[in-house]
């Protein structure tokens, strides 16, 4: 496997900032979109590196890091309408942040204040997902809904290159196929599942694995938003037409570690991390923007203001999160009364009355 | 009122669930043109059309994810398991996303899943095909897990189990598809029993056996053949296991101060060890004898030639009561 990520790479914008072409894929973007781009790449960014400097206080338990993958979910999540429905692992904060969800909604479920922390429903987009690749097939289920309903929507699923190698992920492939499900599979293909390298989850190209289910397999350049952008409209045009599914291999690096808990020198080289500094997402957009006129200094720092904004609106809002109350955790259990969640509701209810103060 | 089997009386409550709300949906291996294995889904694919009675590719684990995706785009899908042993591919997505998700999103989205599965051995089947995995449903918090022991109450309460907004673990007893009983196909579900109460099939005086699913008909028998003896037994379906209804157990066993637990899981740390603790919490001065179970061992379940020995059977049960008697 080539590092660079191959000729079959799908690239719209180099790293050096320059504007490519693509016999297949295209976007044709007025100057005010594409800032808007750079805006959700440094503000995605800055939520990030927010909530790992929260992570590190003490005010987070965990965080799962997206640096490096900024386009590849800016991108992607850009391509969507607001009635297709999104499906994200634990990391989309990128995603999250185009649907619309509020950034500090994220941060309860690593606080430890909720497993949830928005309503799905809201913005279409599913709670995050921790079991590796499970989601996977609940995106196709809800595209087979779609396809009873007659909509015209689409699905986008997202997981990693260590998820391909899940068995519901490999489901998940079948059934969309067989069905003919609208639905993108999004593999954000960042090199690393926490300290194991690609070669441990595969022998060939992750998107050539799509053409084994029966369905169309695409590389992009993952840290290239232009080209991640154009490469998911496409697809998810293509399965709102009702041609089924398409595997997105998105070309990337994790520049983080798999979470804050982890210690990414134990296992990779220095080196990897310089050489993929230089395909920065974000700066080659700068770059472009700059070159081309398309935006000034004065931009750029109201961004930069935007950003610094945003991160004290996070640290203030996160440490304000209200703790949830004890009894909190018997709600919801069940949709329906339970008799034995009610009767250990009223059970430490009456153990902690004996208390000063009580639980409530 | 028709006496018909359990089998019939499934594929009616199918049937008829299909009829009432147009957001059910079928889902699982063979159930289409061959109507299962069991032929619980026969003629439904025919009548309701490929996109409500669905062929599934051969994944449990995906059956019940893509089941998942289906309830939260407001569907309401009744999967079927082949067989009880093949749901383990499907337990992750049972216990990690069926059974949590509507905690996970604070009650925003429900899980309106029915997971059919036959159970229980007693028909000379091979390995995997006669288990009780019961326990391992119950011990989830978010699951129901209910199990019908005749023809009348399995098409009730599949119904009830399609209509609920929880997820329901609908384990039917397989040896008993053929069993017939009276049923009545016109039951006004609105003032049926709920389907998570025990119901007492006959009193008795001298002690009680509670058991479920397909030792319920071992049990009555038990009880007649005891009635010669001058024992009289008081004999309740449990019909649910999730939520338990150790109200109706609790209050026959400070009548009859004994209670014998009977079925086909294993007794360590099954339904038997709760339905033991509960009880004895809850009246311990009415007990007479420890609480008494009889179920399977902790064995695999063995190849069939030695299942009648492995499985409960009037006999098993009717030591157990003679020892709670003798105590």
């Amino acid at each position: 496997m080539t590092a660079d990520g191959g000729p079959e790479l799908v690239q719209l914008l180099t790293p050096e900032g320059e504007r490519v072409h693509h016999p297949e894929y295209d976007v044709d973007l007025t100057p005010e979109e594409l800032r808007g781009l750079y805006r959700d790449l440094v503000l995605v960014r800055r939520i990030d590196a927010e909530a790992t400097a929260l992570q590190r206080q003490g005010e987070l338990g965990l965080w799962a890091q997206l640096l490096g993958q900024e386009a590849a979910q800016v991108g992607s999540g850009r391509a969507l309408r607001p009635d297709d429905y999104a499906f994200p692992t634990y990391r989309e904060h990128g995603v999250a942040w185009t649907r619309g969800v509020q950034p500090l909604s994220l941060l309860g479920l690593f606080r430890g204040v909720t497993n949830g922390g928005w309503d799905p429903r809201e913005r279409n987009f599913a709670l995050y997902t921790i079991v590796i690749g499970d989601q996977c097939l609940h995106a196709v289920g809800y595209a087979m809904g779609i396809q009873r309903d007659g909509a015209e929507q689409a699905v986008i699923c997202y997981f990693g290159d260590g998820a391909t190698s899940q068995g519901d992920v490999n489901e998940a492939f079948v059934f969309s196929a067989v069905y003919n499900a609208p639905v993108v599979f999004f593999c954000q293909n960042n090199q690393w599942a926490i300290s194991e390298p690609l070669e441990r989850q595969t022998r060939i190209p992750l998107y050539q694995r799509a053409q084994g289910f029966g369905f169309p397999g695409i590389r992009v350049d993952g840290n290239d938003v232009l080209a991640v952008l154009a490469v998911t409209q496409a697809a998810l045009a293509a399965a709102r037409e009702g041609q089924g599914p398409t595997l997105i291999e998105a070309f990337t690096y994790r520049m983080g570690a798999h979470t804050t808990s982890d210690d990414p020198t134990r296992y990779r080289v220095a080196a990897d991390l310089e050489a993929w500094k230089l395909k920065d997402p974000i700066e080659r957009v700068k770059v472009h923007l700059a070159r081309t006129g398309m935006a000034d200094a004065a931009f750029f720092s109201s961004v930069e203001a935007e950003a610094e904004e945003l991160a004290v609106h996070l640290r203030d809002g996160c440490r304000a999160l209200p703790e949830p109350p004890p009894t909190s955790m018997f709600d919801h259990v069940y949709a329906e009364p339970h008799p034995l969640v009610s009767a250990e509701r009223a059970e430490f209810e009456r153990y902690h009355a004996q208390f000063a103060g009580g639980a409530s | 009122m028709a006496v018909t089997t359990m089998a019939k009386a499934l594929n009616a409550a199918l049937r008829r669930a299909l009829e009432s709300d147009d957001r059910v949906l079928l889902m699982g291996e063979d159930i289409g043109k061959l109507g299962g294995v069991f032929r619980i889904t026969d003629g439904l694919q025919k009548d309701f059309g490929e996109s409500r009675v669905i062929d599934s590719p051969l994944a449990e684990s995906g059956i019940l994810g893509t089941a998942v995706g289906l309830a939260m785009r407001g569907f309401r899908p009744v999967v079927e398991i082949q067989f009880d042993g093949f749901v383990y591919p499907a337990f992750d997505q049972i216990v990690s996303q069926v059974a949590k998700h509507h905690a996970r999103s604070s009650g925003a989205t429900r899980m309106p899943i029915t997971i059919r599965i036959p159970y229980g051995g007693g028909i000379g089947a091979v390995e995997h095909h006669s288990e009780s995995p019961e326990a391992y449903f119950a011990h989830t918090a978010g699951l129901r897990v209910i199990s019908p022991s005749n023809p009348f109450d399995a098409f009730v309460m599949l119904q009830q189990a399609v209509a609920s907004d929880d997820p329901v673990v609908f384990l039917e007893p397989k040896r008993r598809y053929w069993d017939k009983g009276e049923v009545d196909v016109d039951a006004d579900l609105a003032s049926a029993m709920s389907p998570y109460r025990a119901r007492i099939l006959r009193d008795g005086t001298s002690a009680t056996v509670a058991c479920y699913g397909p030792m319920v008909r071992t049990c009555l028998e038990a009880a007649t053949a005891a009635e010669t003896d001058g024992v009289s037994l008081e004999v309740i379906d449990l019909r649910s296991v999730s939520p338990l209804d150790v109200p109706t157990v609790v209050a026959s066993v400070r009548r009859t101060g004994r209670l014998v637990v009977v079925h086909e899981a294993s007794v360590f740390l099954g339904v038997g060890a709760e339905l033991a603790a509960r009880v004895t919490e809850e009246c311990f001065y009415s007990l007479e004898a420890p609480v008494l179970r009889v179920g399977g061992y902790h064995t695999p379940y063995p190849p069939s030639k030695l299942e009648e020995d492995y499985l409960p059977d009037l006999d098993r049960v009717l030591d157990a009561v003679d020892r709670a008697l003798a105590f």
